[in-house]
């Protein structure tokens, strides 16, 4: 199943499945409709993301793209739609499942960073002891592996293990999401989400952390999908973009085509508006 | 047939001080605890005739499992004959005609706050134990239907971050009385303020426990034949207070949970926390034929 | 021979919502390329010889036509083929060499250079090892490997930004001006390099500002020629 390339009217050339990638997609949604009231938040949105991929999801505020990032953590269930990862022991629509299989899922095999570091955070608790909740969630019970693997995962997202036991509260807002990054990984998991990671980081901190993200994908190779309304941000990370607006996925391409041969109004006005 | 036949004299207090609605639904919450063990029952706590906070939980528990055939043992912080565990024993006595004792062998249905008797509760026996707070989660989350949520989720992550960030700062587990832990395998509950000393002695134990706060209007249990394990990491091993080594200066006997008596000197005196088992050693020494029954730990170790 | 690329009828215009207009960039296009041949596109500025090959890469989308592409899995339309297809193509088989690079900040010259080879499964040791000699080769200064190119003048940058489009041997490279404001010895070893892969049988296109540097390795010309206004509206 491939999804519709919404394009601009004038455009006559869809394009074909697959041929030459033979691995499965490691995300696979489709038909994903949500509304709050009269509000309709997402509208038939599919997406593939295949493995080691990153797919950036564009769109103003209000365009669905968190709200889709949320589906995607099964922190929100839709009105309609299915939702699948190609992971062993892992069958079905996973909007189906349980609460209890749900949040083992997510804390074992879906990492996400939030734009808000209070969202993804304990506050109060240190830094190490943020990422070892994670592990302790997945069933580890030695203190020493915990203090090993909380290292492993810190050191990971360029944390300063000096730092390790401060509380994210004491910390800058670029370590705060550096404390979430580590807490997303600790556990290796198959897929990464990231909701507008950077946004309100000073520029400086901002290309530090998209740094590590990078860095962190091509040795890792981490299948990601980063929400952004910053298109510096989607343009450095993403593989393929996605453009969202008003619920709806308007146009999706290869990330170096939709910046220089945007398709859709919206996209352009999109690009050419960017400083 | 006339009306009086038919219905019961009148009585200025039902039997047993609560009245029987009450205890059915207490006796219902009991059951529930039971099959669901160490999963907290909310009940309607009703009204005894002390405030809230000095066992109303524990009291209306042990008022529901009264019978006349009772004998009722009541502790607090291991002592019988404190004044309010004397009142409270009084009065159960008082509104079911059973019996009083101090023994804990002789005992059907015992009340404590704060301590488990050393001598091994038999099949049988009922421990209630008075809780001030059941929610174990309540240091991690202050919105309680949250924390009901991370109950039914088994979700104790954070219960095992605090003991983690407890051995980063101070290099040790902290935590002192009231040592969360995992009931048959599934729910985390708060063993009352009972010392580390007495938790292994309710992993499968032969008797009953109900704990139950009044204020809180929540009832657990630990059903005989239940794992009771303390939230420990596998390379840290949990450990009970260091009393092992301490004798008792009234009785001379050693091995027990001890109360620390400060001294002028500035030194520290221990006696038995477990007052009437003093009493039973100083009386065995003296010659009387007093029965010490089969002790938890024997030498201060774990037997 | 089967040929590597077989361009049909390759039309592309661009369409401005906000002017409400279409611009023309070309139509028409065909010809074929085989291994190991290199074509030069020829035709005043703004004829669309830099569109043209951004089409070829799929970062223009074309409106018409067809960009066969044989791989050894079978034949590709990269005109119409899917985004992740493409994807698989550009990091195992298609190249593209422009003057300009895209450096990100903290990282290293040698670590860019060598990310290609990364990719494709070679260890990091070795792949370090290649990226170095191929800076040497091209002359970046060897207390520059360790820099960030952010830093670099435009004609180092760009030495850069050549190893690294190069390192890896493809099957199909597309040159858009790979020569402009490089010193001669980086275009003797660039020549050389493209010289190499040619013998390999690596196909190439491409646009040169003076195509005298490259004239030795010049098999075919096309000339593009004005069809209507054209203009890049990425640029």
């Amino acid at each position: 199943m491939v999804p519709e390339r919404t394009v601009g009217m004038t455009q006559t050339l869809s394009l074909l499945p697959p041929q030459l990638m033979t691995t499965p997609p490691l995300l696979t949604m489709t038909g994903v409709s949500r509304r709050y009231g009269d509000v309709v938040a997402l509208h038939d949105v599919s997406a593939l993301v295949y493995p080691g991929e990153v797919l950036g999801i564009v769109g103003e505020s209000g365009s669905g793209k968190s709200t889709l990032l949320r589906m995607m953590n099964l922190e929100d269930t839709p009105d309609t739609g299915d939702y699948r990862l190609a992971l062993p022991d892992l069958a079905g629509n996973l909007f189906g499942l349980d609460r209890f299989a749900r949040r083992m899922l997510c804390a074992t095999r879906i990492g996400i960073v939030y734009q808000n570091p209070h969202q993804g955070l304990l506050m109060q608790h240190t830094s190490s002891g943020n990422v070892a909740e994670r592990l302790l969630i997945a069933g580890e019970r030695s203190f020493a592996s915990l203090r090993a693997r909380g290292r492993t995962a810190l050191e990971a997202s360029e944390f300063p293990l000096d730092r390790m036991d401060a509380r994210p509260i004491e910390l800058s807002g670029g370590m705060q999401q550096r404390v979430q990054l580590a807490k997303a990984i600790a556990l290796e998991p198959a897929l990464l989400l990231l909701d507008e990671p950077t946004t309100g980081l000073d520029v400086s901190v901002q290309a530090l952390v998209l740094d590590t993200l990078k860095r962190l994908q091509r040795d890792g190779a981490i299948t990601m999908v980063i929400v952004s309304h910053d298109l510096g941000v989607i343009r450095t990370m993403a593989d393929r973009v996605m453009v969202m607006r008003r619920g709806r996925v308007v146009e999706q391409g290869l990330s170096d085509q939709i910046f220089q041969d945007p398709q859709h109004e919206y996209t352009q006005q999109l690009v050419h508006a960017k400083l | 047939m006339s009306i009086a036949s038919l219905t019961k004299a009148w009585q200025p207090m039902s039997y047993g001080f609560l009245d029987a609605s009450a205890k059915r639904e207490l006796r219902r919450k009991m059951l529930k605890a039971i099959a669901v063990p160490g999963c907290q029952m909310p009940y309607a706590s009703r009204e005894v005739p002390m405030a809230r906070g000095w066992g109303t939980g524990g009291l209306q528990v042990t008022l529901t499992l009264l019978k006349p055939s009772s004998v009722v043992k009541v502790i607090d912080q291991g002592a019988d004959d404190s004044v309010n565990a004397a009142s409270i024993r009084s009065f159960l006595s008082k509104v079911s005609g059973a019996a009083e004792t101090w023994d804990t062998l002789a005992a059907s249905l015992i009340q404590s706050r704060h301590r488990i008797p050393e001598e091994r509760l038999h099949a049988g026996q009922i421990l209630v134990l008075q809780v001030p707070n059941p929610e174990p989660l309540r240091p991690v989350e202050p919105n309680m239907s949250v924390a009901r949520q991370m109950h039914a989720d088994a979700d104790y992550g954070r219960l095992w971050l605090i003991l983690y960030e407890q051995i980063v700062r101070s290099g040790r587990i902290m935590e002192g009385a009231a040592y969360p832990s995992v009931v048959n395998g599934r729910h985390v509950m708060t063993p009352s303020p009972i010392p580390r000393w007495d938790v292994p002695k309710l992993h499968m134990a032969q008797h009953l426990t109900f704990l139950s706060a009044g204020r809180e209007k929540r009832l657990y249990a630990v059903p005989p034949f239940t794992k009771v394990e303390p939230l420990v990491f596998s390379d840290v091993p949990f450990k009970v207070e260091d009393h092992g080594a301490l004798t008792c200066h009234r009785s001379g006997v050693s091995g027990f949970y001890m109360n620390e008596i400060p001294q002028d000197n500035g030194g520290s005196a221990f006696e038995l926390s477990d007052s009437h088992l003093g009493i039973k050693a100083i009386r065995k020494a003296e010659g009387e034929a007093d029965r010490i029954g089969a002790t938890w730990y024997r030498n201060g170790q774990l037997a | 021979m089967t040929p590597v690329l077989q361009v049909q009828n390759l039309c592309k215009h661009f369409e401005m919502h906000h002017l409400g207009q279409r611009l023309m960039a070309f139509e028409g296009i065909s010809f074929d390329l085989h291994a190991g041949e290199f074509l030069l596109l020829r035709g005043p500025n703004g004829v669309g010889k830099s569109t043209l090959l951004r089409t070829l890469y799929r970062s223009y989308l074309p409106r018409a036509g067809h960009i066969l592409y044989h791989t050894t899995e079978g034949r590709v339309d990269l005109a119409r083929a899917a985004d992740v297809d493409i994807a698989l193509l550009r990091r195992r088989e298609i190249g593209f060499v422009t003057q300009f690079l895209i450096a990100r900040p903290r990282v290293a010259a040698e670590d860019i250079v060598a990310e290609p080879l990364r990719r494709a499964g070679v260890a990091a040791a070795d792949a370090l090892k290649e990226a170095r000699r191929w800076l040497d080769e091209f002359g970046v200064k060897r207390d520059l490997w360790r820099a960030y190119p952010t830093t670099f003048s435009g004609g180092e940058q760009q030495k850069v930004n050549l190893a690294r489009a190069l390192i890896l041997p493809q099957r199909l490279l597309l040159l858009d001006e790979p020569t402009a404001s490089l010193d001669v010895g980086a275009r003797a070893a660039l020549v050389r390099r493209l010289g190499d892969l040619k013998a390999q049988g690596v196909a190439m296109i491409g646009v040169f500002h003076h195509p005298g540097d490259v004239a030795d390795l010049i098999d075919r010309e096309i000339e593009l020629t004005t069809s209507e206004v054209c203009e890049d509206v990425a640029v």
